[in-house]
């Protein structure tokens, strides 16, 4: 288990600099001049030479990497061209939002797929399967911000129960920060609930053909016992990796739900930044987001390796 | 990688012509054919995206308006018999926009995978084949591709080469390119150490021939499984940058764009952002279901596997 743990995390430190290195050509990539590019026309030859002093673009590539990187695993992003800000006072601000929002678009996620998945699976090939499977298709390819355009019309327009956007703090106002939250946690938790149905179906399904399943019958458990102790205790155990992975892409994908409910979350930001040309800020956002992906995906592929002792390591270390 | 040629072991014309690997390939295709037919979804799914590919390559004639046409005094005009799908803020057939859209969404869609398909298959090939540290240096390559969340890593490769429809097919292409390799040299592993590929090897063959002509084919199915998912995502991913700003630019009837346009309206005029979104679920839907189809027939054991990185929405 240690080994395949070292080797996990060898492979992610290797992962985690070549993503640095991409994260860091993304200013160096642009044609041009980033910081003409970022001013316009805006902006004194002042200001520009102490936007680029300050950005330490004169400086070969290989100082300015190790320089970037260096400020970085201090927590120092760089400061943001448009505001002036340090680019990690700017991430700061905006965790809470987008943390909510991917909490609670798994929580949607879960709802939907536990209960359509084992229903499913516990009569398969009938109409509740049947409907379970178009469901999460559909699911599947509903664009989401058709999606969240939609409910807003009809729960914000039509029917007015619901505010058609925008945030509130938790601390602020618990019950319109919920109230805010329904719309768009149900917009970006559709997708990764019909991804994770198809998966506690097939492993609902795994689980009822095992022998255990069948000794507990015989011993005359009750249906609903032989469920809830032996079937879905079983088959839920891998829908850490699922729910892990869709936790993950719902803690950095959520930028068009951001943008469709104008959610202040990091998204939004992140598109804010390509907009404006605000590089610093752009390459902190994708940094961050790529670290998320990969930390999660970490956590994910060591819990679900302690979870369930029949992994094995050799096989997951050659992933 | 090549070896002696041996007198005993056919050689890589005589493999090619081999009456029972023939007969043996085309009935599989046949088989798979006959599964499909036997599929309602996959029969319907086809006859969606056949219709969508008329409306993509004809939208122009079947349109009975220009995408660009206005009418003055008809704007915001609701669904009506001269109008199927109402007008816009311009007063423009929303409905001929929407038949116009096909074009452009399968357009990019197919452009994108095709990118992906390319250059994903080509370095799961060698990466598959070769093994070692090609593998190794290529696979930790996609690994760090992979670790962008797919929207946002398409946001960042369109910050750097700049919004319009060709960007956004390069973006898109770049960051499916990672799952292409990686579903081909899955495929490729289980394929190198057949017995057929050995012969060829052992009978001379160079290794462009072996990977072309003989890896390459066998390996196929999970491929064509995953091109059709990600024409899927790909058209959504189209209309996601194109919604945000990044993708096809106005005048042009993207679907993503028109749905853009339809939310500030939405009040007014539901219309607007209603059809081209029906439009993107319809397709969408369609490759899904097809691709789905097409995984049961053709490569079952991945049935499962849809875990991956939401399923690289």
């Amino acid at each position: 288990m240690s080994g395949y743990v070292v080797r996990r995390l060898f492979q992610s430190v290797i992962v985690l600099i070549g993503v640095s290195i991409l994260v860091f050509a993304i200013m160096h990539l642009v044609p041009g001049d980033p910081i003409r590019q970022a001013l316009g026309t805006r902006g004194t030859e002042e200001t520009y030479l102490a936007m680029r002093e300050r950005a330490g673009l004169d400086d070969p590539l290989v100082i300015q990497y190790f320089n970037w990187i260096g400020s970085a695993l201090t927590g120092d992003l760089g400061v943001s061209f448009r505001s002036g800000q340090p680019v990690m006072n700017l991430i700061t601000e905006r965790v809470p939002a987008t943390v909510s929002l991917a909490a609670a678009a798994i929580v949607v996620a879960l709802l939907i797929a536990i209960p359509l998945g084992t229903l499913s699976a516990l009569k398969p090939r009938s109409p509740m399967d049947w409907f379970a499977t178009v469901s999460s298709q559909a699911g599947l390819s509903i664009p989401d911000f058709w999606m969240g355009i939609m409910l807003i019309l009809l729960f914000a327009g039509t029917l007015g129960w619901l505010p058609s956007g925008g945030y509130v703090g938790l601390t602020d106002d618990p019950v319109e920060w919920a109230r805010h939250l329904i719309m768009p946690a149900v917009t970006a938790g559709v997708a990764s609930g019909s991804i994770m149905t198809r998966f506690v179906r097939s492993s609902v399904l795994e689980a009822l053909g095992q022998d255990y399943v069948r000794t507990a019958r015989a011993k005359g458990m009750r249906a609903r016992d032989v469920l809830t102790w032996h079937v879905l205790r079983n088959a839920l155990v891998p829908l850490v990796t699922v729910g892990g992975v869709q936790l993950a892409y719902l803690l950095s994908g959520v930028v068009i739900v951001e943008i469709v409910f104008a959610w202040p979350g990091l998204g939004q930001m992140a598109l804010i930044a390509v907009e404006s040309r605000d590089y610093p800020l752009l390459q902190g956002a994708v940094l961050l987001f790529a670290v998320i992906f990969l930390v999660v995906n970490l956590i994910v592929d060591l819990a679900y390796a302690k979870l369930d002792p029949r992994i094995s390591y050799e096989q997951g270390a050659a992933r | 990688m090549t070896s002696e040629r041996s007198g005993d072991v056919p050689d890589d014309e005589q493999l090619d012509t081999l009456p029972v690997a023939g007969e043996k390939h085309r009935a599989r295709w046949v088989e798979t054919l006959h599964l499909l037919v036997r599929n309602p979804m996959a029969v319907a799914s086809s006859l969606v995206l056949l219709a969508l590919i008329v409306v993509g390559l004809f939208g122009g004639s079947l349109a009975p308006y220009g995408f660009n046409e206005q009418f003055v005094g008809d704007q915001l005009e609701s669904p009506s018999g001269s109008h199927w799908f109402g007008t816009d803020d311009f007063g423009r057939d929303v409905f001929s926009r929407v038949l116009l859209g096909a074009e452009v969404s399968l357009r990019v869609g197919a452009v994108a995978v095709g990118i992906s398909l390319v250059a994903g298959v080509l370095i799961g090939l060698f990466a598959g084949y070769y093994g070692r540290w090609i593998d190794d240096a290529l696979m930790r390559f996609m690994d760090m591709l992979f670790a962008f969340p797919a929207l946002l890593m398409a946001i960042a490769v369109l910050a750097i080469l700049g919004r319009g429809e060709t960007n956004a097919m390069i973006a898109i292409g770049i960051v499916y390119t990672p799952i292409f390799a990686r579903v081909t040299r899955a495929s490729v592993l289980t394929v190198r150490e057949e017995v057929f590929i050995r012969a060829s090897r052992s009978s001379g063959a160079g290794d462009a021939r072996v990977i072309f002509r003989h890896v390459l084919p066998n390996a196929a199915p999970p491929i064509i499984v995953q091109t059709t998912i990600s024409l899927a995502f790909a058209i959504l991913s189209e209309a996601a940058l194109s919604f945000i700003g990044l993708g096809t630019q106005p005048p042009d009837p993207s679907w993503g764009r028109m749905l853009s346009e339809g939310r500030g309206f939405i009040e007014q005029a539901w219309w607007m952002a209603l059809f081209p979104g029906l439009a993107i679920f319809v397709t969408v839907l369609a490759f899904n279901v097809l691709g789905d189809a097409l995984r049961d027939v053709l490569d079952p054991r991945q049935r499962s596997a849809l875990s991956g990185k939401g399923a690289a929405r």
